[in-house]
């Protein structure tokens, strides 16, 4: 019986009648080794702890807070939690999550290798890491190699019957590159990720870090153009993820999605069958139960082109007069459960990237995207992000180019997908990339 | 009353100086350079309002020390929520081992109490505040925006205040202080219309207390953001392609803070990541701008009378009349250098390390009449609230989104337009201002983001133009 589950259930016990509670707790650490030059530049061992209480009571919500688990803070939180009650305002469906009987998925996400896995050998792989990517070319620097890990576990109990407790931990590499040539600097990036170190495809983030800043050396602004764009797998992991938000069961209940009348509509080409499936175990953010203690189940959003479902968690779900489809988001102890995609993926087609190029003919393959947080209206669809990439020629990648933003809207791009590739590539985020084309976009540049 | 929480030394004093000194020694004691401890106390109220409803009043409580020591080139850093001696002795010791310290002589700390400076006086603490009255304000605000219009659909609120004691006690025998009060509000509204939905957007956010209330209208605000989503329901796609862009006083210092402030960050400048690298003293602007970073003004959301390493905040001149003068500095980069530390180094919270950081950062006035720069320009793009943006330092491209922007047809202000990105070129663009108002103005509050952690910053600039920058919208 884990300690964080028993003190979940002592706090629950003190709910008074008519009163629902709920306990998140958890605990956790992380190690972080950043390597420049040959050296360990810095070394940080971290570890945090912190309970988070909601109590519900008439349909009015009060939370809090506290980062640490002491007794008598976790007192001032209940406390705290419950004078915040009478600040809220009555919600017919407010409540906590309940059973649903909904089995969870076994996952392996507790690796005992990882957990013993010695400090020197971390600092090895960082170091390892800057060594390959500055061999893997003569013109790149290294801004900085790191290694990284975290563990934790959590658990959550409330009145109505969910009682959960689980523990994961990970690891990955990431280094930053800078390739300079002809008085011209340009970067990239490169990572790799596995449930234990040994795991860790340390050359291929190498590769990747060094190729990504020297194929754009010499790059140039493009002239203003309607183009189709192939996105690079980690372009369209973030395309996915903004696409997720407006499939989001909290923003279609208020109002705020620009699909939320569309279901069972053809919103996308059909080649499109976006799927969240926290149950695949190649996910990074696989897991077995969400944020409010339901199974994570694999949910098919948009299939074969057609709206599906939303993601729900228990209060849009009710308010939607659904069910939770365990989409329950929590980002720690320090808040209340939001909605939310866990692990997406476009259902992928067969084809390697470079056969989409040879098939494009002409175009753009997009390397990176700048901007999304601040180019991108999820309610109003507009889609206008700074990118950087190649131009495509006669089916080939062609000369590279930056400074210049492409454009369009949610609605038009999903319908304007013309192929998705078979390089499916699971990346440190909540969505799994893939190369996808895309046609009909503005390129703005000279 | 301002100094009713200002009081006894118990009260800001969070650990023991005591405690402090045989913390850092232990920190130290394998032969370390430097050790520190920044130990913080935070409590923080927030509630939302969504939907029509008040959805929620949170509260919380951080409270920890993360210790930090640095041995040769190499950080080692460890944090508790453990306050207690035993707690920061085994943190001090885990810093230590990350720093991989030998075993070298140990050495003693003494450390010298800095007076704590005040440069917002707090009249009223939000603690002090009932809850039911924050509760009232965004009732208020929605009251408001959905009366601003019938188009009006949507409407969300947030409150939020942060009171966060800090303490910072190093090797060099800094023991310093701070008392850090944040008010901030959001309010976001959403309008519908044939064309679809579009989204208004205000923040107001100051580093005083409640009596922000008394020099902000909280009502006018919700007005704005709705106004600002009715008006973009008329909005046509922005343009395509390079072109003039003016942008409204008070709004654009985000575009100083990508195009080149983080380039200025020592950090970056030392390992070859900034275009601005070994360019102090020469021309790097149109000789219009003179560029500040001032930590230490008043009520402004990035003031702060530390830094997160104890170092007093001040004013730095970063670029004057066109000529980089300085970079900005932390303890690390500063020490590397043999110089002062400018009082940037910060750091998101205890968890977190410190590096080089913005405060409020701004651009002093121009010559010129904000309308002659409009009536000046034949065709472009006039921004009147600037999004967020990001910026590759290396390269120097950076990129903003624009909120509210309009076309300007010959000499005037006409259509509005929908959102999108606008991308340039830092080193370019700083040239390319060629016309600068005498209108200055701070803008919203910002969190910016730096290697995964978020500090408060604020900016400001007055009405300015950039010859051509590149407008990332689908018309043609």
């Amino acid at each position: 019986m884990s300690e964080l589950l028993e003190l979940a259930d002592r706090v629950v016990a003190q709910a008074k009648p008519g009163e629902q509670v709920e306990a998140f707790v958890s605990r956790g650490g992380d190690t972080e080794v950043r390597v420049y030059q040959g050296e360990v530049e810095h070394f940080v061992a971290a570890q945090s702890e912190g309970i988070g209480i909601r109590v519900i009571s008439g349909g009015r919500t009060g939370f809090a807070y506290a980062g640490t688990l002491a007794d008598d803070a976790v007192a001032e939180v209940l406390a705290e939690a419950r004078d915040n009650v009478a600040f809220g305002e009555p919600d017919e469906w407010a409540g906590l999550a309940e059973p649903d009987g909904v089995e969870a998925t076994d996952q392996e996400l507790w690796n005992d290798a990882l957990a013993a896995y010695p400090t020197e050998r971390k600092i090895e792989l960082a170091k390892q890491l800057e060594q390959l990517t500055l061999a893997a070319d003569s013109r790149v620097r290294i801004d900085d190699s790191n290694y990284a890990d975290a563990y934790g576990e959590a658990a959550v109990a409330t009145t109505t019957g969910i009682r959960r407790w689980g523990r994961e931990n990970g690891c990955y590499v990431s280094v930053s590159t800078l390739a300079d040539d002809d008085g011209d600097t340009q970067t990239g990036f490169g990572f790799g990720v596995a449930r234990q170190p040994d795991q860790i495809d340390v050359a291929r983030a190498a590769k990747e870090a060094a190729e990504r800043a020297t194929r754009l050396l010499g790059a140039t602004k493009p002239a203003s153009q309607r183009v189709t764009v192939v996105l690079d797998p980690f372009v369209t992991a973030q395309f996915l993820s903004i696409i997720a938000s407006t499939l989001n069961g909290e923003a279609v209940v208020k109002g705020r999605s620009l699909f939320r009348d569309r279901l069972g509509d053809a919103i996308a080409s059909p080649l499109v069958t976006l799927v969240d499936d926290p149950t695949n175990p190649l996910a990074y953010t696989a897991t077995d139960v969400d944020g409010e203690g339901l199974a994570a189940r694999r949910n098919v959003l948009i299939g074969d082109g057609v709206l599906q479902r939303f993601t729900h968690n228990a209060y849009s779900a009710r308010r939607a007069g659904t069910v939770s489809s365990g989409n329950a988001v929590r980002g720690g102890f320090a808040g209340t459960p939001g909605v939310g995609a866990l692990a997406l993926q476009l259902v992928p087609g067969t084809r390697s990237q470079a056969e989409l190029i040879a098939e494009v003919g002409d175009g753009l393959l997009v390397q990176s995207v700048q901007g999304i947080h601040s180019g991108v209206n999820a309610v109003s669809g507009d889609f206008s992000t700074g990118a950087a990439g190649l131009m495509i020629r006669d089916g080939q990648v062609a000369e590279p180019v930056r400074e210049f933003t492409i454009a369009s809207t949610l609605q038009r791009m999903l319908l304007d997908v013309v192929a998705i590739g078979g390089d499916v590539d699971w990346l440190p985020m909540r969505a799994a990339g893939v190369s996808l084309v895309v046609s009909g976009v503005t390129l703005s540049g000279k | 009353m301002a100094d009713t929480h200002l009081d006894a030394d118990s009260d800001v004093m969070l650990i023991d100086p005591d405690v402090l000194e045989r913390t850092l020694q232990v920190a130290l004691g394998s032969g370390a350079e430097f050790a520190e401890v920044y130990a913080e106390d935070k409590r923080s109220t927030s509630a939302g309002l969504d939907d029509g409803r008040i959805e929620q009043v949170n509260s919380g409580r951080d409270r920890g020390a993360g210790i930090r020591v640095i041995k040769g080139d190499t950080t080692g850093f460890a944090h508790t929520s453990d306050l207690t001696p035993a707690g920061l002795a085994e943190a001090a010791q885990a810093a230590a081992a990350a720093a991989s310290a030998g075993g070298a002589a140990a050495r003693t700390v003494a450390l010298t109490r800095a007076e704590q400076r005040v440069v917002n006086a707090i009249d009223r603490h939000p603690g002090d505040v009932p809850k039911a009255a924050k509760v009232e304000l965004l009732q208020r605000i929605n009251a408001a925006a959905r009366a601003a219009g019938p188009q009006i659909v949507q409407v969300s609120a947030g409150y939020a205040d942060t009171r966060k004691r800090v303490l910072v006690a190093n090797s060099d025998g800094v023991l310093a202080t701070d008392d850090i009060t944040r008010v901030l509000v959001r309010v976001s509204a959403v309008a519908d219309g044939d064309t679809g939905m579009q989204t208004g957007y205000q923040t107001l956010g100051h580093t005083i207390g409640w009596e922000v209330f008394d020099q902000h209208d909280i009502e006018e605000l919700a007005r704005e953001a709705a106004r600002q989503a009715t008006v973009k329901l008329k909005a046509r796609p922005a343009p395509s392609g390079a072109m003039p862009v003016v942008i409204q006083r008070g709004t654009g210092g985000v575009l100083f803070h990508e195009a080149c402030g983080h380039g200025l960050e020592a950090d970056l400048v030392a390992k070859g990541a900034s275009v601005y690298a070994g360019k102090v003293g020469e021309l790097v602007a149109n000789p219009l701008v003179t560029l500040v970073d001032d930590g230490s003004m008043g009520g402004e959301w990035g003031t702060v009378a530390i830094d997160d390493e104890g170092h007093p905040t001040q004013r730095n001149v970063l670029i004057e009349n066109g000529v980089l003068t300085d970079y900005m500095w932390d303890h690390l980069r500063a020490r590397k250098e043999g110089r002062r530390p400018s009082g940037n180094g910060r750091r998101q919270s205890y968890m977190h390390l410190p590096m080089v950081r913005m405060t409020n950062t701004f651009v002093l006035d121009g010559p010129d009449d904000p309308a002659d720069i409009v009536a000046s320009t034949d065709h472009g793009v006039y921004i009147a609230q600037l999004g967020g943006g990001s910026v590759n330092t290396a390269s120097g491209d950076f990129v903003f989104g624009m909120t509210e922007a309009y076309l300007i047809e010959h000499g005037e202000i006409t259509e509005p337009l929908r959102e999108g990105n606008l991308i340039g070129n830092g080193p370019k663009v700083l040239e390319q201002i060629d016309m600068l108002g005498n209108d200055f103005a701070m803008g919203m509050p910002g969190t910016c983001g730096k290697d995964g952690q978020g500090v408060p910053v604020g900016d400001g600039q007055p009405t300015l133009r950039v010859e051509s920058l590149t407008v990332g919208g689908t018309a043609s």
